[in-house]
């Protein structure tokens, strides 16, 4: 019992250095590399010039704004959806469902082939516009985000008994419209705000789709960095790393008990 | 019908974007008809690119199963404190979602050239891994990068299914005389095998699709099936816009069957969750 012990401490301290290793070489890096040969003292200067930089501000901002829109349309879609197919329609649910798990089968890359060559030319030239690729984007995260959001959702519903509640609703005199906003929504709020917490986690990151599009998204911004600079991307990579931290402990905060929820074939 | 406004969603940004590219696939540059394409597949530049893809993902996803799996068993059954636990599934749940250029960029200045632990093995234990042959920006460097979120991953996954794995039948199998080698030969790997197996599953599909982390670490340069996309896509490197639709159709496909199997080994692990 005391090796075995021993043995799985071993694993586990294996798994928290490489865990660990990479954060401390990027922490290392956003001080000026100060065990390098050049031997300069820590600063917190690439941070500083990383946070006066317009740059930085302005696709984070990009991002978040891309990111919150991508929820708003997420649920707009998935919301009514997965409650007319619980309620008034379950024979579409194969078909729902079927839709619902293509992006795991469509990678980013291969889906923003698509949309570029699809959208480049009549009748919907959206590429040639800064807004029609705007659109563009929030439409292909909006794709990548019904996985998990339609899941949750889904989830969300079994476990409130929704024909009871609606049948409730409805014999009380309210309508279709009131029964959804006043009695369904509601209860969905924990679903729908971990959903919205995972969309914002992936889309701020994402790289390939913004890329591909030509986006002032925070993704794109991080990469040529990387190439420009030596310090400044380690300090950005590392509040890239607390911004997704945050984003995790938001969804493990509002979602005490339920399961944990994963993504798979996000922003990679 | 509610349905429609998702229908349609989908069907403008989802079906009609992929099937503009299926069809391009059974065309050649003149337009004509042709499964000329698919065979040209075999052509040494898309053919590596497969093959290196599928070696990296098949790499990442055992590896990173059999490390996530034994993390996960760890902390809940390794007789480790308890706040590990929480711990490893919080910081896991970060991991697997820290990926893209932040992760190849933090792999760089760890175990690139001058990267911090590169440094450190130098200068501290006089192993100069560089001039050993290592190098990051390489089909290793890609999959140790991968690794960073398949094996969270794995243990997030994992976890559950370990938890599912009752106490009793470990007793029930020590009252009738079974060493833990049995317990685990007879019991709990025939349990666990379609969980761990469609994890696994699901960690190839994973890997196999990501674009960013190799991008950004290698430059583009290795050979991998998205890498070739996006070049195809900014430059027609295949010089034959038909080639570069069924590279991704072949990708798909690829993603297709990952899933269905997923889907499978799925149904047959939940069998012990009632």
């Amino acid at each position: 019992m005391r090796f075995s012990r021993l043995l799985w401490g071993a694993v586990f301290l294996f798994g928290v250095l490489y865990f660990a290793l990479p954060l401390i070489g990027t922490f290392e890096f956003s001080l000026g590399h100060p065990t390098g040969a050049a031997g300069v003292p820590p600063s917190l200067r690439y941070y500083e010039n990383v946070l006066n930089s317009p740059q930085f501000w302005g696709s984070l901002g990009y991002s978040f704004v891309i990111g919150l829109i991508t929820i708003v349309v997420s649920i707009a879609l998935i919301v009514p959806t997965a409650f007319w197919v619980r309620l008034k329609v379950p024979r579409a649910r194969p078909l729902v469902e079927f839709i619902t798990l293509l992006p795991f089968v469509i990678p980013p890359i291969v889906l923003v082939f698509g949309l570029l060559r699809t959208f480049n030319k009549p009748p919907l030239p959206l590429t040639n516009t800064n807004q029609g690729s705007d659109i563009l984007l929030i439409a292909a995260y909006t794709i990548l985000s019904f996985p998990y959001m339609y899941r949750a959702v889904d989830t969300g519903l079994r476990s409130i008994d929704v024909q009871s509640l609606a049948e409730a609703s409805q014999s009380l005199g309210a309508g279709w419209v009131r029964t959804f906003w006043q009695v369904i929504l509601p209860n969905l709020r924990v679903a729908l705000l971990s959903g919205a917490f995972l969309t914002l986690a992936i889309v701020v990151g994402e790289y390939t789709i913004a890329s591909f599009l030509a986006r002032p998204a925070f993704g794109p911004y991080l990469s040529l960095l990387g190439g420009n600079k030596a310090y400044e991307p380690a300090a950005v990579a590392l509040i890239s790393f607390g911004l997704t931290w945050i984003a995790m402990l938001l969804i493990a905060r509002i979602g005490r008990g339920s399961r944990t929820r994963v993504a798979v074939t996000g922003a990679r | 019908m509610g349905l429609l406004p998702f229908l349609i969603f989908s069907v403008l940004f989802l079906i009609i974007p992929t099937s503009y590219l299926v069809i391009g696939s059974f065309k050649n540059n003149a337009g004509e008809l042709t499964l000329q394409n698919y065979a040209d597949l075999t052509n040494p530049l898309p053919l590596n690119s497969y093959l290196n893809s599928i070696e990296i993902s098949l790499v990442t996803a055992v590896m990173g199963g059999i490390l996530g799996f034994l993390m996960a068993y760890a902390v809940i059954r390794g007789g480790l404190p308890n706040v590990l636990r929480g711990g490893l599934l919080t910081f896991s749940g970060v991991a697997s979602n820290f990926a893209g250029i932040p992760l190849a960029l933090a792999f760089i200045f760890t175990l690139g050239r001058v990267g911090f632990l590169t440094v450190f093995l130098k200068d501290v234990l006089g192993i100069n891994i560089y001039a050993n042959g290592f190098t990051l920006y390489s089909k290793l460097g890609v999959e140790l990068a991968y690794l960073y979120f398949q094996f969270p991953l794995m243990v997030l996954i994992m976890a559950p299914a370990i938890d599912g794995l009752r106490q009793d039948w470990r007793e029930a199998s020590e009252n009738m005389g079974a060493s833990t080698f049995q317990f685990w030969r007879y019991v709990a790997l025939p349990i666990l095998t379609p969980a761990l197996l469609g994890t696994m599953i699901l960690l190839f599909g994973n890997a196999f699709g990501a674009q960013a982390t190799a991008q950004q670490l290698t430059g583009g340069q290795l050979n991998l099936v998205t890498l070739l996309i996006g070049r195809q896509m900014s430059g027609d490197v295949l010089h034959n816009q038909g080639l570069g639709f069924a590279l991704a159709m072949g990708m798909v496909a690829i993603m297709g069957v990952t899933i269905l199997i997923y889907l499978w080994l799925q149904r047959r692990a939940e069998r012990w969750y009632r």
